[in-house]
């Protein structure tokens, strides 16, 4: 558990010597605290953030966790020939760099927010929440990647491909099917589909607190039904912590026997 | 029957007058006299006043029907009813019982009365130039098959319906059959189906109304010449909820109305000719939802804020025109500063077209995917109606 925190707290040392962490808190910072200054109102903003968390947070978590773990290779190296558990380190890399991820998003959006418009706003726990959740999902999915392939650019290639498949692809997968499948009724079945996805799960929580006249037809209330009661809720969370601690534990078999 | 004979016109009912019940003050007055009721509660019903009459409610009397049956009939012309408590009129399947009807009446007044927890409270049937003001009608319908409406008029002319307020009934307010009425001022909410609701009834007005958080918002059906202005129509959310319902209307005109926050703001089914000027659109999910059969509508310099989808249609025909609207989707230019955008806007995505055919594509909604294709589809229609443009979008919010 020592070695864990260790490795952590070198980690965020590390991090926070880079310019990265201070240019990803600005860029949110600044838009937040732009759209406020030009929207005004905090149910827009929240949408044309949750647009930008939608997006951006997948796309930075998933390149910068490869590359980050590319580039740690010698630190691990270094760190194993130690009698150092593969557990903690692996756990140490990857909270190491999600802890402060998720921490900068949370500062850029939350700060602006809360001078703007009060902590209380409807819509803007539910934004962080999915935020964070996606930077943990992305940023496993990328470790998991980076361990199964020792070439960095085929790595990041696969990232690249892997976000694209789920921020773009698998919604025109899904409209397929929808549109294939039309005779049938399809309301479950879309609900069931958007547990697949993590960028889906998080957007239609999301869309839930913003859009809610335009839900109101049967697909919306059976969604807001679902996702409004307690087991919803429940399934909903639980569909997010497997998407985090799925490819941290696939990650962590392949680490575990990898030969360095 | 002497009191009638002293006090010439006027007959006093109430515990401390000669007449301690209403059917007593009824048997005894004479055509044109004044029944005035005193305070006190009349567990009374089946009443029926068969001559002209003024019901004057002194102190507020309630007369108490005890859910069986009607509480007052009316088949005289000329009765005014006033300041009166009338609860509880009888449910029943097979009459539609109501505290207070009309029965081939003319020139009927009701005003300043409450109705608390009736089937029907006014009932007014075949007849003429009666005047519904200034109520305050509440039921607790909890269903609709065992709830009747607030006002419910049927073959009936010349009636004004003014400054009500109508909640927890069924229908707020019901036509069918009417003609030259004018319905204003009112406020029509928390009703189970539609706040407003009209049928087969030509040549109306309403304006200046507020329905709100009713079941299924207003529907206007099976009408000609009706002419609905400056009413607010708010917060109908529900899965066949509308602010304005509209099916088979011909030659009307809706202008300065407000639509906030319904599921569908308009809804238009086999409408036609008719004249949409000046409204606000504004948080709905669908602005306005207009179907194929529906033509030769003018939507014109209304403001269109913050929708979800602005107009959404059911096919690539379209035969409505569409023209200085302001958008705030909008995002063309003004060369020669005329305020009027020099790029014309399609208010139809993709997107929203998709969803009309395919409900449960709604799940996609803000995907990125959806995105692209709506950007993509924007710049080379081919799936949405050519023919749905606004040429001469405003570049300012129409004041």
């Amino acid at each position: 558990m020592t070695t864990l925190l260790k490795i952590i707290k070198y980690q965020l040392h590390d991090l926070l010597r880079g310019k990265w962490f201070i240019i990803y808190t600005a860029v949110f910072f600044l838009l937040t605290d732009g759209l406020f200054r030009f929207g005004g109102d905090p149910g827009q903003v929240s949408l044309s953030l949750m647009n930008v968390v939608l997006f951006i947070i997948p796309l930075v978590s998933i390149v910068f966790g490869t590359m980050f773990f590319y580039n740690s290779r010698e630190f691990m190296e270094l760190l194993l020939s130690q009698p150092i558990s593969r557990v903690a380190l692996f756990l140490g890399l990857y909270l190491g760099l999600t802890l402060p991820l998720s921490a900068v998003y949370l500062i850029g959006v939350g700060i602006p927010f809360m001078y703007h418009a009060g902590i209380m706003t409807g819509g803007y726990w539910i934004l962080l929440l999915v935020g964070v959740s996606l930077t943990w999902v992305f940023t496993a999915l990328a470790f998991f990647i980076a361990v199964l392939s020792e070439q960095r650019v085929k790595g990041i290639g696969m990232t690249i491909v892997l976000w694209l498949f789920f921020a773009i692809l698998y919604d025109g997968i899904i409209l397929f099917i929808l549109f294939a499948l039309e005779e049938y009724p399809l309301e479950k079945l879309t609900l069931i589909l958007s547990l697949f996805n993590p960028i889906d799960l998080g957007r239609i929580l999301m869309l839930l607190q913003f859009d809610i006249a335009a839900l109101m037809g049967y697909t919306g209330a059976l969604f807001s039904k679902f996702y409004g009661n307690m087991f919803g809720s429940a399934v909903a969370v639980l569909a997010l912590w497997t998407w985090v601690a799925t490819p941290v534990w696939l990650g962590y078999r392949a680490f575990s026997r990898k030969d360095f | 029957m002497m009191s009638s004979g002293l006090h010439a016109g006027l007959v006093q009912v109430g515990a401390n007058y000669p007449q301690t019940t209403i059917s007593q003050g009824l048997e005894v007055s004479t055509p044109g006299d004044t029944l005035m009721v005193h305070s006190g509660t009349y567990r009374e019903r089946a009443l029926v006043v068969p001559h002209q009459l003024t019901l004057i409610g002194q102190n507020n009397p309630v007369i108490d029907g005890n859910f069986e049956g009607e509480i007052l009939t009316v088949t005289a012309d000329n009765v005014t009813i006033e300041g009166i408590t009338f609860k509880g009129s009888g449910l029943s399947h097979l009459d539609e019982n109501a505290a207070i009807r009309f029965e081939e009446t003319q020139g009927g007044r009701v005003s300043n009365n409450i109705f608390e927890d009736n089937f029907f409270a006014v009932y007014i049937s075949q007849s003429e130039k009666c005047l519904i003001e200034n109520n305050i009608i509440k039921g607790q319908a909890k269903t609709e098959s065992r709830s009747g409406n607030g006002i419910h008029l049927w073959y009936s002319k010349d009636v004004t319906i003014r400054g009500n307020y109508i909640s927890g009934h069924r229908d707020g307010i019901y036509l069918e059959f009417v003609e030259q009425c004018v319905v204003t001022t009112n406020h029509s909410t928390k009703n189970l189906r539609y706040g407003l609701h009209f049928m087969f009834s030509n040549h109306n007005e309403y304006n200046n109304n507020q329905f709100d958080m009713n079941g299924a918002g207003v529907a206007v059906m099976y009408s000609r010449h009706v002419d609905m202005h400056n009413n607010v129509f708010a917060d109908n959310w529900g899965s066949s909820a509308y602010g304005l319902l509209l099916k088979d209307i011909y030659d009307s005109n809706i202008s300065d109305n407000q639509f906030s926050r319904n599921t569908v703001g308009l809804y238009s089914e086999a409408c036609n000719r008719i004249q949409v000027e000046e409204n606000d659109f504004e948080n709905n999910g669908w602005a306005v939802k207009i179907m194929a059969n529906s033509m030769d509508n003018v939507f014109t310099r209304n403001n269109f804020l913050a929708n979800t989808f602005d107009i959404a249609t059911n096919s690539r025909q379209n035969f409505n025109a569409f023209s200085q609207n302001y958008w705030n989707r909008y995002r063309g230019y003004d060369m020669d500063k005329d305020g009027i955008g020099d790029v014309p806007f399609r208010p139809v995505k993709l997107f929203s077209l998709l969803t009309e055919k395919n409900e449960p594509a709604l799940m996609l909604m803000r995907s990125i995917f959806v995105e692209i294709m709506d950007l993509a589809e924007s710049y080379l229609p081919i799936l949405t109606p050519a023919t749905l443009i606004d040429e001469e979008p405003l570049m300012r919010m129409n004041q």
